[in-house]
């Protein structure tokens, strides 16, 4: 039978504030464990919590830039469980009034720009981390993270393929970093992803059991779990089974996901309206002044980049991929560099020495004056294309001008046409062979001509006058 | 008159004329402490070499120049109130060896005055009861009768001034537990407005119901502490940033024309006659000062008892939540986790305390939550609109504080329902979050303090003072202190 994959997601994003979700605490990464706590966000008695506004501004902004209806009046509530990394036995989240609801965003599917909903955005606290010594009969637990803010955006199940999904959340974390909400990295746990799956029988309207995928924290791990759940989902249907509506987690290291608890042992949370804190209440005023903090998003600095700098799609979709990459490129056409050429030393050159050092493009120790001065020196013909790439990676690791470099290794491009001429003689005073074959009719030999010339001038000789002048010097 | 039978105004009053230093106070303090404490049973902890070195410590200061306005003034705390580096049990076993690393604000706030901090009261179990028999430790007795109990949950509190162990005490309210045991001990306790007095460090039972207040002598004293202890704190968000008027300010003044609301659904079938009466007298009373008596109903008053044990105990439900095991506090510890979860709460709370947790994760469970939780929230609303309303025509509203005496201890620990009724008449005034003082207003033929309650506007913790000032000024029942033996009074 065929089927159709259905997808919704549940990401949750540590939000880049200074400061914790309801205390003073830092929120770096990396610290020592529990130096980063006081008596709030380790749950002591008779503590009480006080709302990191810059926090609710965050998840206000994401709402604004995923179109969704922001709620004038929310209200956080506590979620009950037991568990050591939860020090006051619940964690603050938000129920029945989150701060945003219906929203979406858009990607492209086939071609076609596609819109997955986005039933809500809410805010809560993180929990802290579980250390599971290995064969001790103990844990530890770290508390640094407990109460970091944490921003939790719900999807419509409106996903179809496990790319899709992939897509959207690359586009999702392209909007966050642009933001500046998140740093969007996975590896750390500052996003993550859970996912609901189900499939059905092709026209089926209604919706199959669903399963929760968690754990898979890489886009490649999300991908490879939900391909394999939707392969094991329409194997047992196929075989006559039923989907058990359950949790299962993604182990990547055998490759499965595995069940982790039903629904009958789903835990029943007890969610209420926290007494500690008072509903949060969003004037005009206040969103009028989030609003004005919101940056040109991707989507739209994409088209401005077609229609301004005439960029192909490709190009401008690449380029506003990342905020400060878009920044590198404009910075760069204010100079004067011309938009195509940049686009394409920076596709190519630029993001090849990145990635070979691993490095984002906000470490890159190339300025876009530099690159501006490398086309400039181009576009005069002082050098050639082919020795600029040279120019460029040493220009890249050292730091230094472009024309410097040309300068202390004499590589001037030769535009004198006496000495070009002279190189010319030579190589055809050396290989008479193959001038006979050439004026034989064996056109193709020219580009040996060129090869032979450009290697007696180490490169250095303009390539166009070399052209003109070989065509002149064997045609007599 | 002994020292220690002074009055916060008139300790201040002679300490600033020199007549007395901070270090003879704290001292008569401790030899009455001594003297009947093993009677009484307040104190879960006593802190009295702090409070001698910080008595001495208010000399030198007092002789620098340096101002407070509690200076070298003894002061009891409730034991749910942290207080940084001592002890802070909640009278819990799970608590029995927290020290907090901060200090509430309340406390700091007294601190900031120059208090000296005499120990920390005994209560019910994390504030949880009306008779202090919760106490994980031991009961405390009530200084009029010691085969009775001093009411609770501050308890102790309310022993300790009564008897004398203190100048004044702080307490905390979540149902009527500053006013309840302050009426049953024969001494003054205020139930400030919700968001008056910050709550942070006061460890959490009911969080939309719990309030600081203070238990005093009489109701001037009770002005003074109000003083200090209110006002907006950035670290309790339902604190309110209303600005804090002088309370001292309005005693003394007349109360002609004050109409004073009489709810008739306080005055019900099978409430003791004793009571009842001295209640009726204490009205006549205000009449005569000029005040007008005016019946007023709040309709809701029936549902106030059932509606506050589903909002308490949800609350607390959740609040408890964080004695586990892991972090601080008592464990017992097990074969796994879940094993050291339920061997530490079992272990570690008392049976009240598990039976509201019970209740509570009962009323928030999936499938129960609208019948019971949101439901109690919809008539918490409508009790609210009862006060709106019957404020729109009087000022005060007077009832009993409490509907009996002071009862005998174990009387009603096997009927928790008879021990909830303790509260009828306090429980309302929580939920709505209005303001409310218990006042002695007479004695029943066992010689057992009664209380009138005098409830306020939201905010107007002035009108109900100066009111509780007339009266009080009018008759002598503050000035009566209890002998410490059965039956009789010093006079």
């Amino acid at each position: 039978m065929q089927y159709e994959i259905v997808i919704g997601l549940e990401i949750h994003a540590q939000l880049l504030t200074e400061t914790k979700m309801f205390c003073g605490c830092s929120t770096k990464f990396g610290a020592e464990p529990n130096t980063q706590t006081c008596p709030v966000c380790i749950g002591m008695p008779g503590v009480l919590p006080v709302i990191n506004k810059k926090a609710v501004e965050y998840v206000i902004k994401t709402g604004l830039a995923t179109k969704c209806k922001i709620s004038p009046y929310s209200r956080f509530a506590r979620k009950n469980y037991f568990y050591p990394d939860l020090p006051k036995g619940y964690q603050i989240s938000q129920y029945e009034l989150p701060l945003c609801k219906d929203g979406y965003a858009e990607i492209i599917v086939d071609g076609i720009s596609k819109r997955v909903g986005i039933t809500r955005i809410h805010l809560e606290e993180d929990a802290g981390k579980n250390i599971h010594a290995e064969e001790e009969n103990y844990s530890l637990v770290d508390l640094n993270r407990a109460g970091v803010p944490l921003m939790e955006i719900v999807t419509e199940p409106d996903i179809r393929s496990p790319q899709e999904a992939i897509k959207f959340i690359k586009k999702l974390r392209t909007i966050l970093r642009y933001l500046d909400v998140c740093d969007g990295n996975m590896e750390e746990g500052s996003l993550r992803c859970d996912a609901n799956v189900s499939v059905r029988p092709h026209g089926q309207r209604e919706f199959g059991v669903k399963t929760e995928i968690k754990n898979a924290n890489s886009f490649k791990f999300l991908e490879k779990a939900l391909e394999y759940e939707i392969k094991r989902q329409i194997k047992v249907l196929d075989g006559g089974g039923e989907i058990i509506q359950e949790t299962r987690l993604w182990d990547s290291v055998r490759g499965i996901t595995e069940s982790m608890r039903s629904k009958e042992e789903a835990h029943d949370y007890r969610y209420f309206p926290d007494p500690d804190l008072l509903p949060i209440e969003v004037d005009n005023v206040w969103l009028e002044g989030i609003k004005a903090q919101i940056p040109e998003l991707p989507e739209v600095k994409r088209e401005r980049f077609v229609r301004e700098y005439h960029l192909p799609e490709y190009d401008a979709d690449l380029l506003t991929s990342e905020k400060p990459l878009a920044e590198w490129f404009e910075e760069g056409v204010r100079l004067g560099g011309e938009p195509k050429a940049l686009s394409n030393w920076i596709m190519g050159e630029l993001m090849r020495l990145l990635n070979e050092e691993n490095k984002s493009i906000e470490e890159c120790p190339l300025k876009p004056q530099q690159l501006v001065d490398l086309l400039e020196l181009i576009n005069k013909g002082i050098i050639s294309g082919k020795i600029a790439k040279t120019v460029f990676e040493e220009m890249y690791r050292s730091g230094k001008e472009p024309e410097g470099i040309v300068r202390e290794r004499g590589l001037v491009q030769i535009s004198d046409e006496a000495e070009i001429e002279a190189a010319i003689e030579e190589v055809l005073k050396k290989n008479p062979e193959e001038v006979e074959r050439f004026r034989a009719g064996e056109d193709k030999l020219m580009g040996f001509f060129v090869g032979q010339v450009m290697k007696a001038t180490k490169g250095k000789a303009n390539p166009k006058i070399v052209n003109e002048l070989l065509r002149k010097k064997l045609s007599e | 008159m002994e020292l220690y039978d002074l009055t916060l105004s008139k300790a201040q009053l002679s300490i600033t004329k020199g007549e007395i230093s901070p270090v003879e106070l704290t001292d008569a303090i401790f030899k009455r402490i001594e003297a009947v404490e093993e009677k009484i049973k307040a104190y879960v902890t006593l802190t009295k070499d702090s409070a001698t070195t910080q008595a001495h410590l208010t000399e030198v200061n007092i002789k620098k120049g340096i101002k407070g306005r509690l200076q070298g003034i003894p002061i009891a705390i409730k034991d749910n109130i942290c207080t940084e580096g001592i002890r802070t049990t909640c009278s819990s076993k799970i608590l029995e060896n927290f020290i907090p690393p901060y200090e509430s604000t309340a406390t700091k706030r007294l601190k900031t005055e120059g208090y000296i901090l005499i120990g920390k009261t005994n209560m019910d179990e994390f504030a949880m009861g009306s008779s202090t028999e919760n106490s994980a430790f031991f009961p405390t007795k009530n200084p009029w009768n010691l085969e009775r109990i001093p009411g609770g949950s501050s308890g102790g509190s309310a022993a300790a001034v009564a008897a004398g162990e203190c100048i004044a005490a702080l307490g905390s309210d979540t149902g009527g537990s500053i006013r309840q045991p302050a009426a049953l001990c024969g001494v003054v306790g205020l139930k400030p407005t919700y968001g008056r007095i910050s709550r942070y460090g006061l460890v959490a039972f009911a969080s939309s119901l719990d309030q600081i207040g203070p238990i005093t002598k009489d109701v001037r004293d009770s002005a003074i502490l109000l003083n200090i202890i209110c006002g907006y704190d950035p670290y309790d968000s339902t604190s309110v940033q209303i600005p804090v008027p002088d309370f001292t300010s309005v005693l003394g003044q007349d109360i002609k024309g004050i109409r004073l609301g009489v709810p008739k659904e306080y005055f019900i079938e099978g409430m003791d006659k004793e009571v009842e009466q001295a209640i009726r007298n204490a009205i006549k009373g205000l009449e005569s000062l000029g005040a007008i008596p005016i019946e007023v109903s709040l309709p809701h008053t029936g549902f106030a008892v059932a509606t506050y044990y589903i909002l308490a105990t949800s609350e607390a439900s959740s609040n408890l939540a964080r004695y586990d095991g892991v972090k601080y506090g008592f464990r017992i510890d097990g074969k796994d986790l879940m094993d050291m979860y339920m061997k530490t709460r079992a272990g570690g709370f008392g049976a009240e305390v598990k039976r509201r947790i019970i209740l509570g994760t009962y009323a928030l469970s999936s499938g129960y939550y609208e019948a019971y939780y949101r439901k109690a929230q919809q008539v918490r609303t409508l009790i609210k609109q009862d006060f709106e309303k019957a404020f729109k025509t009087v000022d005060v509203i007077v009832t009993p504080t409490s509907p009996t005496a002071a009862f005998k201890l174990g009387e009603k620990t096997e009927d928790p329902l008879q021990m909830y009724l303790s509260d009828i008449f306090t429980i309302s005034v929580n939920l709505a979050g209005v303001p409310g003082i218990s006042i002695p207003c007479g004695f029943t033929s066992k010689n057992l303090p009664i209380g009138l309650q005098i409830i306020g506007k939201r905010f107007d913790e002035e009108t109900i003072l100066k009111v509780a000032y007339a009266y009080e000024q009018s008759t002598k029942w503050h000035k009566r202190r209890p002998s410490l033996k059965e039956g009789k009074s010093r006079k």
